[in-house]
């Protein structure tokens, strides 16, 4: 683990500070991990309204008449199928078929697109694609240059109507909108990673704390709390969306991940294809499942073995204590032949096996939250 | 950070409240802050034996387990099953209705390696210090 003072840190790291935060090294980035506690602010989110810093996260733009045919090579979703404004959930593989990264790429103009990298992918997500340039490509790394705040949870829509009092109209689901504020550019997509309705927002660096201060100033009336990681994992993993690097590997696929709905086959070449064909054929050995504990157990963690009867099949590749199910929950690579909902299996935890099921995605549906 | 005076701590975060040889033992206020919302206690066996600085449970919070060590050896006489329903007494009331083990001491010269209020105060001081537990 790195030293504070060697970690980066986003424009709102003194804000964070001063908001009582508990920093982390995640990354190689200081982050709020929680303010308040991880369950508290999960709920919030579940409950009214929650913001989190995701100025770590990653920008790259790509421009010129080349581009979409470009992306379409790189990528596993098909950017044929977006329109101006609109986005999609795509991966970036390696010639494996393996995952080097998942992102959010939008078309913000006719052959103008954004895309959201994972922080600690940047560096490599962005060699890759250099490396792979086709011509009438302007392509660009302005991470340096944008900030993230995401706004999310089922109030969200009305902190958005509050904020700009009915001078922009709410992009709708997976639409992304650019507005200038004094003389800057803004993105405002309704995306998320949290399951909830909300909005994330990329604004220059400059304007990250004025934003931030902004939106939780606006959303008190809204319940507003900012959110850590903490609460940004178990959120994300109720709704059983993968981590990269955790749920997602260069060794795994998104058949095998369960996500070939953001896979194209139909198009004719694109990096890391003919795994995926031959998969989709023969079929995954393995699939990404996500599983529930059926009595008192401790919470699960990532690297937990998972056994069927006397035979260890898998290692979990997440795992926590879901505050809205208040049970453990987690995801395992689990040979396909067991690989079903209901099926019965094992965790075992400092030795000893404690049982669960293998559940159906998502393990919460929004909308259910009960207080 | 509370600190009570009537205690004695370990290097890792654990506080011991020594009555003639019965002692009781939990986690600091500090540590407690650190771990954030407890959600699962792995309680210690009832009549182990147990040195000074052995692992014997395992308290988890939503985001991580950690270890905690018996700052002393003895035999453990008593294990908080109040914890096993509510794990949260560890956050909400460190030094009273969250403690975690009651040990009978045996090996008195060892309190002298814990720590006065005062010095625990002033290993937090330095920034959490050399513990090796939560």
């Amino acid at each position: 683990m790195a030293a504070e003072s060697e970690l980066k840190k986003t424009p709102l790291h003194a804000e964070h500070v001063r908001l009582g935060a508990k920093m982390v090294d995640f990354g190689g980035w200081s982050m709020p991990v929680q303010y308040t506690g991880i369950i508290d602010e999960h709920h919030a989110v579940r409950g009214s309204l929650g913001v989190f810093d995701i100025s770590h996260m990653g920008q790259f733009f790509a421009e010129g008449a080349g581009t979409a045919g470009w992306l379409n090579g790189l990528l596993t979703n098909n950017v044929d199928r977006l329109g101006i404004g609109e986005c999609q959930y795509t991966f970036l593989l390696n010639d494996a078929g393996g995952v080097i990264d998942d992102l959010i790429v939008y078309r913000i103009g006719e052959s103008r697109y954004l895309l959201v990298v994972n922080a600690g992918k940047i560096g490599e997500d962005f060699t890759w694609m250099q490396s792979h340039l086709a011509a009438d490509v302007a392509f660009e790394n302005r991470s340096e240059h944008f900030a993230g705040l995401a706004v999310q949870g089922p109030r969200s829509a009305q902190l958005f109507d509050a904020f700009f009092n009915g001078r922009y109209s709410r992009p709708a689901r997976n639409e992304i909108l650019s507005l200038v504020i004094d003389e800057e550019v803004y993105y405002i997509a309704r995306t998320g990673y949290t399951g909830e309705d909300g909005f994330e927002v990329f604004c220059p660096v400059s304007r990250a704390v004025r934003s931030w201060n902004d939106i939780l100033r606006k959303g008190a009336d809204f319940g507003i709390k900012p959110c850590g990681l903490g609460a940004r994992d178990t959120l994300r993993l109720e709704m059983c969306y993968p981590l990269n690097g955790s749920d997602l590997a260069s060794d795994t696929t998104p058949i095998e991940a369960g996500l070939s709905i953001f896979v194209d086959l139909q198009k004719p070449a694109f990096i890391g294809r003919e795994t995926l064909v031959r998969q989709k054929k023969e079929g995954a050995k393995r699939r990404l499942v996500p599983f529930k504990m059926t009595g008192a157990s401790p919470p699960p963690r990532s690297h937990y073995a998972v056994f069927k009867g006397e035979q260890k099949i898998a290692e979990t590749t997440s795992g926590t204590l879901s505050p809205t199910l208040k049970t453990g929950i987690g995801m395992a690579y689990i040979p396909t032949e067991f690989a079903r909902i209901n099926e019965q299996i094992e965790i075992e935890i400092r030795g000893k096996r404690f049982p669960a099921v293998i559940e159906k995605k998502p393990l919460h549906r929004v909308g259910t939250t009960t207080p | 950070m509370n600190v009570p005076e009537n205690l004695q701590y370990a290097a890792s975060h654990e506080w011991l409240r020594l009555d003639g040889a019965d002692g009781t033992v939990g986690i600091t206020d500090h540590a407690q802050a650190e771990l954030t919302d407890v959600v699962y206690v792995e309680l210690p066996k009832v009549g182990a034996q147990v040195t000074a600085r052995q692992q014997v449970c395992v308290v988890e919070s939503v985001k991580a387990a950690s270890d905690i060590y018996s700052p002393i050896s003895g035999t453990i006489t008593a294990a908080n099953d109040a914890l096993t329903a509510n794990p949260a007494l560890i956050n909400t009331d460190p030094f009273g209705e969250g403690w975690i083990f009651k040990i009978k001491v045996e090996a008195g010269e060892e309190i002298e390696e814990l720590k006065s209020p005062a010095q625990y105060r002033e290993q937090l001081g330095s920034g959490g210090g050399d513990g090796e537990g939560v």
